[in-house]
């Protein structure tokens, strides 16, 4: 089942969405920096200047794997609002960031060469718990259709509290954030400049940060699943989620990717196996 | 539109300083001044800049450097000049191994004098360096290229 | 069905005429015109048969049965001659072994086994037809060109086309033999023929570490063998059939101990994980001979045997391990492939660990995996002919096989290089092929009891498979401007055949909502009563996607005007446009970039050996199995 109009409304409001939260967490890290930090509409104001910059490129595919990184972000993003089917949301979104990291690749530079190969290490870190997770909604709800699982009367988090934690644990990668931001930084700029991005200037990177607020707002959506049946609670759950996700981020150094991917597959694989064995053979709750 | 003016991004560039301005390009970034408040971030990647902040004077190392940087950002942009040295080579200008200011290899907009330069003088300084940025967006706008007498 | 024994006889007699011609430009054309007749054969086979579900053909056995027991101790004989030759007493021993077991199957028990019908034809039989006619004939016009090259280049080596391209299509006969087979006397016949096709072809070249490779492939392939012929003798001595429609439609307590030992051959021909190395070894051959192991034929053949069994595996201790087998050979080959930078060694290892996936759907057996496990052969036999065939007409260019000497590939040889990225996406990426089948698996896993293992192997390794395809992709697109083009001097024929094989790709990924509907469903309904489809809105969603990835290239138009054009960031140092830079002291320098290959964590020999170690403890628990499940008792 696929309402349209979810997904009409999710590739409109997203951006909006994504920028405020994205305005938030600035102006949140700065506070906790003890700055006064930027506007909320900062960025706003950056992408708006990015799109009056000069169109450089160093190769001409770099942009066409970036549109197409755009695209699909928010294909997939789009598809997880209507309803869709959750892996093929998950196959989308893997399809999106390899177009990332090849527009990366396309650009030639030893840096942005560096951020690609660290974004494969990092798709290559989340991708299990991400099709475990979805794997774990399945047995939970005995549906792949995110409707379906959205729709499930009882509360999610407490049959799946492994693969809640998990998600957790790789919410940091997906959302670029320390100590897991090895791939594309603010701050590594002795390492790697501007890893992933680095060649990517004006409207271009513009498409990448619309891209970024749109797989924020996915990414809460995700967690949303395991607090669907009630909204109230949801909300207040990825309000805290986020601050966490923005106290770590302040909170933390940058870890080598070695340990970031270690760690992340010890964490998946302890924790969703857990999980999922518990599901399949005690039937959860 | 003026996002131009809200979201200047930086990069800088130590031509061959002492250091001294550096740390007080680096003191704008603290709590104390806080220059995020303008929408300002330093970039550390010329594709990405809008606003080239030079400390020290030009050397023979620095020159292509410099001119690389430059090259590669993205119009419209513009040149600060941070510390005597770098708007004329200060005290080490008659140096056999320095070539002067900063003007000596690309246009610079803004000079902003001192040893060091002071953290308020810096942020005045970009904040010029917008007006100048602004200018020269809506040249480009208009069809004219952004560096007048270029 | 004329056409089953059309298909079986004219590569056969296009492979005797071929023996019969000198070297002489009207050899070439006779395999151009045998590769369009065998395609255009299977073509009719699907137009005429997709429709009538299974058939089965009575054939007469007895004079058919007798050449082959005849030509099955030649067979003997001339492994036997060729291990006394090069001073190998294995395969001696094993072909001694194999050959006594099937004069004792066929002396003692094959008279009192008649065998009503020998040939049968249904979907699946169809699909396999169509892969081994249109990408096996494919792949023997591509090797027109390639071996006049490889002859060019390698003038050491003594030129053998003629017997060449005779093997090449009596292993595409033995092939379709393996398909058509009711009688599994006669199917272990053309299984044997395959396994002496791919001996003599891997060692075409005569060197030293082509004869070890293809001794190698020979003994694993005859372990298998044995297998394979000990489950004749079970049947010989306690059923009294040996056709295979009966024994899988008789389930899990008649055929479960033939099925294992049919699964073991199986796993060897498929290059499963303890008898991997055969496949790797394989390597040494000219390309299209890799190409056609890997795509279409050999490797498929062990799959489609433990496929065919998949019902009867369903559900047991049994068939669990024959899938675990599978599902950690994917977890282990894809990490390996990771470590390898030989273009043709990742293809290998991306090959067995795609038939390790297509072996785990099989060991489950459920029909939500059958479906996958087709959907998996016919998507992976597609895209991986077209990377083996690329992959050699650019070592004949660029006289490397190693992926960082592939740099900036596309500006050197645009068209080669975007058919291997469309090779390599239909391997990987939704909405291509292999990402499709994938899916199916997933679903199929979850569904099945201890799905859980399987998942967490398949969720890994799909993770892993991502790495190392996005990262030589990436090498084929960094870089450009290095080095001249050099397309011009890939042969048209060869270009031809790979834009063909590219087409297919994209075609069968488009088409596959009617593959499915018209192959695919109706012959798991056949088997097992009900079918596993994908809903209506996920077929929509997936055209979308393939649709938004063909539309999107066309963006690059727009991309191209109107542009700055700067040199990539060097931490300032003036760049020139093939990347040399200023270094220190003023000395120009290149920049060299090379992929990550994480050998500390996924490194070759360790991750082989504990992969070993596993699949031989699961081997010998799946044998354990038919005691537990009471099939010997």
């Amino acid at each position: 089942m696929i309402n349209v109009l979810f997904a009409v409304a999710f590739l409109v409001l997203a951006p909006i969405l994504g920028g405020l939260i994205a305005g938030i967490d600035r102006k949140l890290t700065a506070r906790m920096q003890g700055r006064v930090g930027p506007p909320v509409l900062q960025p706003f104001y950056d992408v708006g200047k990015l799109l009056e910059k000069e169109h450089v490129i160093v190769s001409v595919s770099q942009n066409f794997f970036v549109l197409a990184y755009l695209v699909f972000i928010a294909f997939s993003g789009a598809l997880f609002f209507a309803g869709g089917d959750l892996l093929l949301v998950v196959f989308a979104l893997t399809l999106a960031h390899v177009l990332l990291v090849l527009g990366a690749y396309s650009a030639t530079s030893p840096y942005s060469f560096i951020g690609a190969e660290r974004e494969l290490v990092q798709l290559m870190a989340y991708e299990p718990m991400v099709i475990l997770a979805a794997a774990g909604f399945y047995l939970a709800t005995g549906s792949f259709s995110v409707m379906e699982i959205a729709a499930f009367p009882r509360p999610l988090i407490a049959v799946l509290p492994g693969i809640f934690i998990g998600l957790f644990y790789v919410l940091t990668m997906k959302l670029r954030k320390s100590p897991f931001d090895i791939a594309t930084s603010h701050h590594a700029h002795q390492e790697i400049v501007k890893g992933v991005t680095t060649e990517f200037s004006g409207s271009t990177l513009g498409m990448v940060e619309v891209a970024h607020w749109y797989e924020t707002v996915f990414l809460l959506g995700l967690f949303w699943l395991f607090f669907a049946w009630s909204p109230v609670i949801a909300v207040i759950a990825l309000a805290i989620l986020y601050l966490a996700e923005i106290f770590i981020d302040n909170a933390t150094a940058r870890v080598r990717w070695g340990f970031a991917l270690r760690s992340i597959w010890a964490v998946t694989l302890v924790l969703s196996a857990a999980n999922l064995v518990w599901l399949q053979y005690f039937g959860g709750l | 539109m003026a996002y131009m003016k809200r979201s200047p991004w930086i990069i800088h560039y130590d031509g061959s300083s002492c250091n001294g301005c550096d740390i007080e390009v680096l003191a704008c970034l603290t709590p104390l001044y806080d220059v995020e408040r303008f929408g300002i971030i330093n970039t550390g990647n010329p594709k990405h800049a809008d606003i080239l902040v030079v400390t020290g004077s030009v050397n023979e190392q620095s020159r292509q450097v410099i001119r690389n940087i430059y090259d590669q950002m993205p119009e419209p942009k513009v040149v600060v000049a941070f510390g005597i040295c770098a708007c004329s080579g200060g005290v080490f200008r008659e140096c056999y191994n320095v070539d002067g200011g900063i003007d000596q290899v690309i246009p610079v907009d803004v000079y902003v004098p001192g040893c060091p330069v002071r953290p308020e003088q810096i942020i005045d300084g970009v904040v010029r360096a917008l007006g100048v940025l602004e200018e020269k967006r809506a040249r480009m706008k208009s069809g004219e290229p952004a560096e007048a007498g270029v | 069905m004329d056409i089953l024994l059309f298909l079986l006889l004219a590569p056969l007699i296009a492979a005797v005429l071929l023996l019969a011609l000198p070297d002489h430009p009207i050899r070439d054309w006779v395999v151009r015109v045998a590769a369009v007749v065998i395609g255009g054969a299977s073509c009719y086979l699907l137009a005429t048969a997709f429709d009538k579900g299974s058939q089965v053909v009575a054939f007469p056995t007895e004079p058919v049965g007798q050449v082959m027991t005849v030509l099955a101790v030649v067979i003997a004989l001339y492994i036997i001659a060729m291990g006394a030759k090069y001073r190998k007493p294995v395969p001696i021993v094993l072909a001694l072994v194999q050959a006594g077991l099937l004069l004792w199957f066929e002396l003692v028990y094959a008279p009192g086994m008649h065998a009503e019908h020998n040939l049968f034809v249904d979907e699946f039989s169809i699909v396999m037809a169509l892969i081994i006619g249109i990408i096996g004939s494919a792949i023997c016009v591509y090797a027109i060109p390639y071996m006049r090259t490889y002859h060019g280049q390698h003038p050491e080596i003594p030129d053998h086309r003629r017997a060449f391209f005779f093997v090449l299509f009596v292993f595409l006969s033995a092939m379709f033999g393996i398909v058509f087979s009711n009688n599994l006397a006669w199917l272990f016949f053309f299984w044997e023929v395959t396994t002496l096709c791919s001996f003599v072809l891997i060692g075409y070249s005569g060197t030293t570490e082509a004869i070890d490779n293809s001794f190698l492939a020979l003994v694993l392939n005859l372990v298998g063998g044995i297998g394979f012929v000990g489950a004749l003798l079970w049947l010989g001595m306690t059923q009294g059939t040996i056709e295979l429609d009966r024994l899988v439609g008789a389930g899990a307590a008649v055929a479960l101990v033939p099925a294992t030992l049919i699964s073991f051959a199986g796993l060897t021909k498929s290059a499963q994980l303890p008898f991997s190395s055969w496949l790797l070894g394989a390597m040494v051959a000219p390309t299209p001979v890799s190409a056609l192991l890997h795509s279409s034929t050999m490797v498929k053949a062990g799959v489609y045997a433990i496929v065919k069994f998949a019902p009867v595996l369903s559900g047991t201790p049994s068939g669990f391990f024959v899938g675990l087998v599978g599902g950690v050979t994917f977890l282990a080959a894809s990490a390996i492939a990771v470590t390898q930078s030989n273009a043709k060694r990742v293809l290998a290892y991306s090959t067995v660990a795609n038939l390790g996936l297509v072996v785990a759907c099989a060991g489950i057996g459920t029909y939500e995996a059958v479906w996958a496990a087709i959907l998996l052969i016919i998507f992976h036999a597609i895209a991986k002919s077209l990377l083996f065939m690329g992959v050699g007409s650019v070592e004949h260019q660029v006289h490397s096989r190693d992926i960082e000497d592939m740099a900036g590939l596309v500006t050197r040889m645009p068209r080669v290089g975007v058919m291997m990225l469309i090779g390599m996406a239909g391997m990987y990426l939704a909405p291509l092929g292999m990402l499709i089948s994938k899916w199916a698996t997933l679903r199929a896993f979850i569904d099945a009891p201890g799905g859980v293992v399987f998942l967490l192997l398949i969720a890994f390794g799909s993770a892993i498979t991502v790495f190392f395809w996005a990262k030589w992709m990436g090498i084929l697109i960094a870089r450009p401007n290095r080095g001249e083009p050099i397309e011009d001097r890939v042969p048209r024929e060869e270009l031809a055949v790979l834009g063909l094989v590219a087409f297919l790709v994209i075609a069968a990924s488009l088409l596959f909502p009617w593959i499915s509907k018209f192959l695919l469903e109706p012959h798991v309904l056949s088997i097992y009563g009900h079918t596993a489809e994908l809903g209506q809105d996920n077929i929509i969603i997936m055209l979308l996607m393939l649709g938004a990835v063909l539309v999107l290239p066309l963006s690059l138009l727009y991309f191209r005007s109107g542009r700055h054009r700067l040199a990539p960031y060097m931490g300032g140092r003036p760049t020139t446009a093939d990347m040399h830079f200023s270094g220190s002291l003023g000395i120009q320098r290149e920049m060299g970039l090379h992929n990550y290959y994480l050998e500390d964590w996924f490194g070759e020999p360790r991750t082989f050996r504990a992969g070993v170690v596993v699949t031989v403890v699961l081997i010998v628990l799946m044998f354990a199995g038919l005691f537990v499940a009471g099939g010997l008792a």
